[in-house]
């Protein structure tokens, strides 16, 4: 894929970064084959036990960097899920915190340089965004029976408009899954590319310091992105959440 | 020639595709302007709202994500 331009433009290409290879040899991926992709996201959850495990294991009252992080982490999901989900959205907070943390730590682990990002293909996320769907349509017609339906059906509209809503209801509801996942990967793919692009003109002479510092600058935004598509997702959650527990609008 | 043809189809679509994004950024520069008028006339009540901000920009987001994979599909799946 890497190929010389003659002015010294584009020295690869910007997608590059997102080829799932085989980690050992360049034999052919099968379903059982370790990838880099593999790789990344043990990594990922690597990261989120040393963290909460090793990180909370000392249970001081005065805590240390690590243990406050993790602390924070925490309080901070279970705040979200509270005040979005309500009080009968924390029996799911577990997995709300788990797909937090191993997206803001996939996400991170992605910003480094030479690695991969997990999350940057639409795959990975497709299936925490199909869990989540699935998750919480189970959750909606277990907890309200036929109920669940009435969120399709808005008894504060009038009758007349009630059949088109709730149409443009159901569409909307299975379009989520799609929408959920592509937003992350979206954002993840289009950041890294844009940061990539940038390296590119960086061999450029006429304008590498200019291009330095847009990386710089990206990169910046890129950190932020980061977080703030994890915490997108695990919001997003919450309130299909919501919308499962209370249809009713 | 004929498949030149339909390729340069592919990458002028991929090109207008990418202008559902500047609709992304007008909604999400939307909704947090407001939110910050909002929220500098009564800033007590600001830091309750900010994830339903988040869940706004979250939405309008997902649009110009959308034309992105649309972009996307044209230029690598067509």
């Amino acid at each position: 894929m890497a190929e010389e331009t003659e002015e010294g433009g584009l020295v690869f290409h910007p997608m590059d970064q997102f080829i799932v290879k085989p980690l050992f040899g360049d034999g052919p991926i099968n379903w059982y084959t370790p990838t880099n992709v593999t790789f990344w996201m043990a990594l990922a959850i690597l990261c989120v036990v040393a963290l909460l495990v090793l990180g909370t294991r000392g249970r001081a009252v005065v805590p240390n960097r690590i243990q406050s992080i993790a602390e924070l982490a925490y309080g901070f999901v279970y705040k979200m899920v509270e005040d979005v989900a309500g009080k009968d959205g924390l029996k799911y907070f577990p997995y709300i915190m788990t797909l937090f943390m191993f997206i803001v730590f996939s996400n991170f682990l992605g910003l480094l340089p030479l690695s991969f990002t997990t999350t940057s293909h639409i795959a990975v996320t497709a299936v925490m965004a199909m869990a989540v769907f699935i998750t919480v349509t189970v959750i909606g017609f277990v907890k309200n029976g036929a109920g669940f339906l009435s969120l399709f059906w808005i008894s504060s509209a009038p009758l007349v408009l009630r059949p088109i809503l709730a149409l443009i209801e159901v569409i909307s509801y299975f379009v989520r899954p799609v929408s959920h996942s592509i937003r992350l990967a979206g954002n993840m793919m289009a950041g890294h590319a844009v940061i990539k692009v940038f390296a590119a003109f960086a061999a450029v002479v006429a304008i590498a310091p200019l291009s330095i510092l847009a990386i710089t600058a990206i990169y910046a935004l890129e950190v932020l992105v980061s977080f703030i598509q994890a915490y997108v997702f695990a919001i997003l959650t919450c309130v299909y959440l919501k919308d499962a527990l209370h249809p009713h609008h | 020639m004929e498949g030149d043809v339909v390729q340069m189809g592919a990458y002028i679509g991929a090109g207008l595709a990418c202008t559902g994004m500047g609709g992304a950024a007008v909604g999400v520069g939307h909704v947090v302007g407001n939110f910050l008028s909002g929220a500098l006339r009564n800033p007590s009540a600001a830091g309750g709202q900010t994830a339903t901000m988040f869940i706004g920009i979250a939405f309008s987001e997902a649009l110009g994500i959308f034309s992105f994979l649309v972009a996307l599909l044209l230029m690598f799946a067509v």
